[in-house]
């Protein structure tokens, strides 16, 4: 009775999904679907290599020095970091007098209010706080950059595919629509081009755009390339902090478990030996 | 145990046998997982997966306790306290990132089991009612892992939220109004976030217990094995203990090894970059996809496109989606081939890893694709199939299939001579 039950219910399935896939199959025929316009011209991010890359990659400090300053003086001024304290700029090889300087420097200050009156105000950053936002609100965000609202940077290379080559891909990935674009998918006004973005038009501009635009204080030459390697470097720090110590952590608990294992798997063939001995041969 | 055989438990001093003798823990410790429990002596590898999974639900529930005190379920704070937990809790990076893939491996080591299950046909009598407690397992674990994935307020956790509940609306009449019980409100907010966390939280104490009484259903019988055929003797079992406790200490440094690669050196690799971003009600993902243990039953649901008579493909497709598993449950009644094993049964096992193990591949690749052509048509197919073979293939083949002869016994397929005394 059941199997009655089973075998009607499944034909029942069968001959709606045969009818679906039917109709599905016609409509592909009459009217193949076209690729949209952003898969042909999108690129997959290239892969510029970087340090930290590989079970026993670790961050370059001086790449992360200089990919700070970057952030600072270029990506900062639209973008927030919420995530990020200035305390934890020490991982990057900052003393703490050091910390304190740069929090005490930076171009936004916090938002705080005056201990008298109550007013809404706002006082140099502490090593504690977090990176203060460049805008008070998103309101404000938007209103200063033509409706668009510039994401948190702090997961950013955690929050796209391949992040970190992503991040570095789409910062020297600005160039001149192709030729063959259709008119409908070409960047309006306050939008560039750029093939690494999903939609190929970013409202973003170029904001790497010319050599020596930071002047990095270990001499390294500013290239836009070697910015945007080393910003990228910066906020794959940001996002994933704790990589260093996840690694060697793991190489530690790697080795452990094979030794383990390897016990394990001769304690299971010496408790097993007088019954292995009474299998067949064949 | 009912075997006579069985090892007898006995206290060895004074103190053990007062405890014995007012509350007989240890007897119980010995009898369940001790020499007192006399298991089948051919057991191969994917025996070793129960025990497995028991692991994975600790993983996931120690992990989880030490998080949840550094959790904070509000949608306000919740994504922040998830890198809270990230960046400023000590080791609290490890105890996430052993939680997020602990999930996915329970589920891995949970679908081995399964389909150990379905080749070996363990569901069919006596068993049956250890099937289906492992299925209720199976639901609580679907459900508690959907709602683990909602707490981070990721944009992933956010709009999962709202299509997975959104399932229920396609029910006639109450649907919108289940829907809206459910979330407690018109979209899922802070009422959904507060409530998946209090559910997220006990659910898995629910899973320990029914756990429980699947192993208790398991020990009366008694374990099947490779051969599907029954003991028959003294001889055809070994004591669980050194035996099986010691093959499994082997299994668990393997499963730990692949565990603690993917948690230690790729921790992100099964998840969605898009949860990384903070949920977001005005802007929707371009690609909505659950996790990937969802991702075959998810290809079903998308898979009905057209109404068919007058039944909306919503419906359809949900009706589908919790058909496919329900069926399981009817399984030990579909299938009435005498014989278990799919060693022995040369038809079945050709639907089995020609036909079930490709389809399943299949729709769990088309699940996480994008809903375009060609990825529905096959879906269609695929899922056509996966109905047509539990319901229909295999009833039929346990009518008509002629299956290769059974070894005597249990010893006699391991050391390939006759059992000594049968009982």
């Amino acid at each position: 009775m059941i199997r009655l039950f089973g075998i009607l219910a499944g034909l029942g399935f069968v001959v709606i999904l045969l009818y679906s896939f039917t109709f599905g199959a016609i409509n592909f025929i009459k009217e193949p679907p076209v690729k949209a316009v952003e898969y042909q011209f999108h690129k997959h991010p290239e892969k510029p290599g970087f340090a930290h890359e590989g079970v026993f990659g670790k961050f370059d400090r001086g790449q992360l020095q200089r990919g700070l300053k970057v952030y600072k003086e270029v990506c900062a001024a639209c973008h927030s970091m919420n995530l990020v304290a200035f305390r934890n700029f020490e991982d990057l090889g900052y003393s703490e007098g050091q910390v304190k300087t740069i929090a005490k420097n930076w171009a936004t200050e916090t938002p705080s209010i005056n201990p008298e009156t109550g007013e809404v105000s706002s006082r140099p950053s502490l090593s504690s706080d977090q990176i203060p936002s460049p805008y008070l609100n998103d309101v404000q965000a938007r209103a200063a950059n033509n409706n668009a609202l510039p994401p948190d940077l702090s997961l950013m290379t955690k929050a796209r595919h391949d992040g970190t080559n992503y991040v570095y891909s789409l910062l020297t990935g600005y160039t001149d629509p192709p030729s063959d674009l259709p008119e409908e998918n070409r960047p309006g006004t306050g939008l560039y081009y750029n093939a690494y973005f999903a939609n190929l038009n970013i409202a973003m501009a170029p904001p790497l755009n010319s050599e020596g635009q930071v002047t990095y204080d270990d001499g390294t030459k500013a290239s836009i390339d070697q910015m945007a390697k080393d910003v990228s470097a910066f906020l794959a720090w940001t996002a994933e902090p704790k990589m260093e110590a996840r690694k060697s952590i793991g190489l530690g608990v790697i080795g452990f478990l094979i030794v383990f294992t390897f016990l394990a798997y001769l304690s299971y063939q010496n408790i097993w030996a007088d019954l292995k001995a009474q299998k067949r041969k064949d | 145990m009912s075997f006579p055989w069985a090892k007898q438990y006995t206290p060895e001093n004074d103190f053990m046998k007062w405890m014995d003798s007012r509350l007989p823990l240890p007897r119980m410790v010995y009898n369940a997982v001790g020499a007192g429990y006399p298991v089948p002596r051919n057991l191969n590898y994917f025996w070793n997966f129960g025990a497995l999974a028991g692991l994975a639900l600790v993983i996931q529930i120690l992990t989880g306790v030490i998080l949840a005190m550094h959790y904070a379920a509000n949608v306000g704070v919740a994504f922040d306290s998830v890198e809270h937990i990230m960046r400023n809790v000590n080791s609290g990076w490890l105890l996430r990132y052993a939680h997020m893939n602990g999930a996915s491996f329970f589920f891995i080591v949970v679908y081995i089991h399964i389909f150990r299950g379905l080749f070996y046909s363990s569901y069919k009598a006596p068993r049956e009612m250890v099937w289906l407690l492992g299925l209720v397992i199976f639901l609580l674990m679907m459900a508690t892992a959907f709602m683990g994935y909602v707490l981070p307020w990721g944009q992933m956790s956010f709009w999962g939220a709202k299509v997975i509940t959104g399932l229920f609306s396609a029910i006639p009449l109450v649907g919108p109004a289940l829907q809206e019980w459910l979330l407690g409100g018109f979209s899922p907010d802070n009422a959904t976030l507060n409530r998946f966390f209090s559910l997220h939280f006990v659910l898995p104490f629910v899973i320990a217990g029914v756990i429980i009484l699947h192993i208790w259903a398991l020990h009366i019988p008694g374990s099947s094995n490779p051969t599907g055929i029954e003991i028959k003797g003294e001889q055809d079992t070994i004591p669980f203990h050194p035996y099986y406790t010691a093959k499994d200490g082997f299994g668990l440094g393997i499963f730990l090894i692949f565990f603690c690669i993917l948690t230690f050196f790729m921790p992100n690799f099964l998840g969605h970059p898009d949860n990384y971003i903070p949920a977001n009600e005005l802007s929707t993902p371009a690609h909505i996809v659950p996790e990937w243990y969802f991702w075959p039953f998810y290809a079903i649901l998308r898979a009905f496109t057209f109404d068919f008579l007058f039944i909306p493909a919503k419906l359809l497709g949900v009706i589908a989606m919790f058909g496919s598993i329900l069926l399981l449950f009817f399984l030990p009644w579909l299938d009435k081939s005498p014989v278990r094993s799919g060693h022995y049964r040369p038809v079945f096992r050709k639907f089995f890893w020609f036909g079930l193990i490709p389809c399943i591949i299949l729709l769990g690749y088309l699940g996480g694709a994008p809903a375009e052509e060609p990825y529905v048509m096959l879906s269609q197919l695929a899922s056509a199939y996966y109905f047509a073979h539990f319901l229909i293939i295999l009833p039929l083949i346990s009518m008509f299939e002629k299956p290769i002869p059974l070894p005597n016994s249990i010893t006699e397929s391991v050391t390939g001579k006759p059992l000594e005394s049968a009982a």
